[in-house]
């Protein structure tokens, strides 16, 4: 599968589960794993896998992942629908707040003019919708020149850069 | 008024150019109309009844005289030649077609104007008192904060796909002309008791079907804190605001869901972390957004001019427009001047390109080619000198711009109802139409005196009809037209919603029972009291009756 990296396409093997019951054995290779499932098969997990990848839907709190959040190398961010924009804010929490160095992905209806809005509040992966043209999509990281607000990507609010001359 | 630097021109030049390639993509089907749907939207794009509709931002309501020249160009190029002015200070135009309104932006890109979250679900246009720099009674100049969270909220990367649309308006007055008690928030000017000034925070007010009164959650924040604070409200009702359900989905609901003392400690508790940051406002931000907002260089003899009060007194006409349609200055001699849009017969809110080339030239003449859009959908001219009333007045009157009602009861809120609007019930402007061709004696007009109606052609309340004294609300009652009257509502500082007067009447007889209701009223009133007043004091019982007895 290719997804948008670093804003460049690449070929990726993670693979995301959404639903697994919290019972069922642990599975192989590189996955994504509801943070749910991950929680609960915690001590087993960590003490066979080096990499860490977890995904949480809108509704999962931010703040429950802070005692592990070193563990993980990749946090998905779910948006099922495009509309649904919770997932910005956890973004945002995730780099700004809780200082998560790992990869954001993010996951769902993904599409590409959505993808400025994701970059600025710290996603840096995107897995394009299956039916969208992933190179297109790459267009829609170019965005604007000019930013309002400091935000995970920009420190710098545009007050700064007037200086007011 | 503001002036875009670089920065905000090269934001709306770079907007241009992106819905025009989202605009091609949809035209291609490389766009569905589900993917392309919000894209509009954020840029104030509706598919309507007839033809798309083009929602323009008209920040805080003012305009200069050459974006409103450049809007009646627009009538006329891409539309049927008129516009239609919102409650929302902003305007519309019912008729372009799709694919030239990447055109329409870039000719509203050279006058610094756009159509940026005038739609869809994230923080739309900041609105505010349509006095605001000349009222008497105003604290502070509000439009500085206004065009700090204009600024903050452009392209908020967090906040452009929240649960539902959100609304913010300032006041800076004792007197609220902003209805800023049912915005998703809603901010006061204040000063605390040590003389400083800050803003008193008001969150979860609304109208729609589920209409609330905004609820306090802080009595005073410093003017530093302004961005930090909104943007902790934001967080709590991006996060935690309803998804499941579009009519549940506003801040309201939130807010009265856990309820307002809770709300608030959420909103602390998210603020605690961010105040100190970047967001925090450094004095030399405010003084840069007030830098904009200054006073133009009044005449100081402005009041010596006695040839106002003298045609006053031999001029009947003029007489009555001077006293509805002025409203005071803080500068002595001079007058805030309401142009209404609500002559007989005209949609309400509804100017041709003709009358909007006139007033911008008024404007220059007269007001320092400043223009405001008011809320009640009229047009003000901020700083006229007396001196000048009546030539300015016998202008207008040539462009049927003269009408003295503002305030009276055929200056009516009006939506565009179902002559327009794919989401309404039922007719507005007919309605409208009917209650002018009843009330058209001018001397009985202004014997009822201040009588606000507010009309909607279906529950989302474009019209605000539950904050009207008599609100009148469309419903379809198996295909037929229906109309739900309610009474008592307020906008202003005593905010209150209307109570219901009883089963909806016919589409006939809309008029007539406001005949009746204002027969209570006559019947009832004492001395000056207005008719909200009176209902007020007497209750529903009496109106109720005069209704609904002889049926």
């Amino acid at each position: 599968m290719r997804v948008i990296k670093d804003r460049s396409i690449i070929d990726d093997d993670w693979s995301l589960i959404r639903n697994i019951e919290s019972s069922a054995p642990i599975p192989e290779g590189d996955v994504i794993l509801p943070f749910v499932f991950w929680q609960t098969n915690r001590d087993q997990l960590l003490k066979t896998k080096k990499s860490h990848a977890i995904w949480i839907d809108g509704s999962i709190e931010t703040e429950s992942l802070l005692d592990d959040i070193d563990s993980f190398s990749i946090i998905a961010l779910d948006f099922p629908i495009f509309k649904d924009g919770r997932s910005y804010s956890h973004a945002r929490l995730l780099r700004e707040r809780y200082n998560y160095k790992g990869e954001l992905r993010a996951v769902g209806d993904v599409l590409q003019d959505q993808l400025f809005f994701m970059e600025r509040c710290g996603i840096d992966s995107f897995q394009i919708r299956d039916d969208k043209d992933i190179e297109q999509a790459l267009n829609g990281l170019k965005g604007f020149s000019v930013r309002y607000q400091a935000a995970a990507d920009d420190t710098i609010p545009i007050s700064e850069r007037r200086k007011f001359k | 008024m503001y002036k875009y630097d670089d920065y905000d021109q090269a934001i709306v030049d770079e907007r241009v150019e992106q819905f025009r390639d989202q605009t091609r993509r949809f035209i291609s089907g490389d766009l569905s109309d589900d993917e392309f749907r919000p894209l509009r939207l954020m840029n104030g794009l509706y598919i309507q009844t007839h033809a798309p509709m083009l929602r323009v931002a008209i920040p805080y309501g003012l305009l200069s005289s050459k974006q409103l020249r450049m809007l009646a160009h627009i009538s006329r190029k891409y539309d049927k030649g008129f516009g239609h002015f919102s409650t929302r200070q902003n305007i519309q135009f019912n008729w372009p077609a799709l694919e030239t309104v990447p055109d329409i932006l870039a000719d509203l890109a050279t006058v610094e104007m756009h159509a940026i979250q005038t739609s869809g679900n994230c923080i739309r246009n900041t609105t505010s008192d349509q006095f605001a720099g000349v009222a008497k009674d105003e604290l502070e100049d509000p439009r500085p904060y206004c065009e700090i969270i204009r600024q903050w909220s452009t392209f908020h990367p967090e906040f452009s796909f929240l649960p539902r649309k959100f609304k913010i308006a300032v006041s800076g007055a004792e007197g609220d002309r902003a209805a800023a008690m049912v915005h998703d928030i809603g901010l006061y000017l204040v000063s605390n008791d040590k003389g400083e000034v800050g803003f008193t925070v008001f969150v979860g007010g609304g109208l729609g079907r589920t209409p609330y009164i905004g609820k306090c959650i802080r009595d005073f924040l410093e003017k530093k804190y302004l961005l930090s604070y909104i943007e902790a409200i934001l967080r709590v009702y991006n996060r935690f605001g309803r998804r499941d359900n579009i009519y549940k989905a506003r801040i309201k609901i939130l807010v009265n869901d856990v309820g307002q003392e809770e709300f608030g400690k959420q909103v602390e508790a998210e603020w605690e972390h961010i105040k100190e940051g970047v967001l925090k406002l450094e004095q030399k931000e405010i003084d840069y957004a007030k830098s904009f907002f200054t006073s133009p260089i009044y005449d100081d003899v402005a009041a010596d001019d006695n040839s106002f009060n003298e045609v006053k007194n031999s001029n009947d006409a003029f007489s009555n427009w001077a006293k509805r349609n002025l409203y005071p200055h803080k500068i002595p001699g001079y007058h805030a001047v309401v142009i209404s849009l609500k002559a007989p017969g005209i949609a309400p809110g509804d100017a041709t390109g003709e009358q909007m080339d006139s007033i911008a030239n008024l404007s220059d003449q007269y007001s320092f080619g400043e223009i405001i859009v008011t809320h009640d959908q009229n047009l003000v001219l901020p700083h006229v000198k007396q001196g000048d009333l009546f030539l300015l007045w016998q202008a207008l009157d040539v462009q049927n711009l003269a009408t003295s009602n503002i305030g009276l009861l055929t200056d009516m809120i009006c939506c565009p109802g179902l002559d327009f609007c794919s989401l309404a019930n039922a007719g507005s402007i007919p309605i409208a139409k009917q209650i002018n061709e009843k009330f058209d004696d001018m001397d009985y007009l202004h014997d009822i005196g201040d009588l606000k109606i507010k009309m909607s052609g279906c529950v989302n309340a474009c019209g605000h009809h539950h904050v009207g004294h008599i609100g009148i609300l469309g419903v379809d009652k198996k295909g037929e037209e229906f109309y739900q009257l309610t009474l008592g509502g307020s906008s202003e500082n005593d905010a209150s919603l209307g109570d219901r007067l009883g089963p909806a009447i016919a589409k006939t007889e809309v008029a007539n029972v406001i005949g009746k209701l204002l027969d209570v009223y006559v019947k009832l009133r004492k001395e000056d009291e207005r008719f909200l007043e009176t209902y007020r004091r007497v209750g529903i019982k009496p109106f109720k009756d005069n209704v609904y007895a002889s049926n």
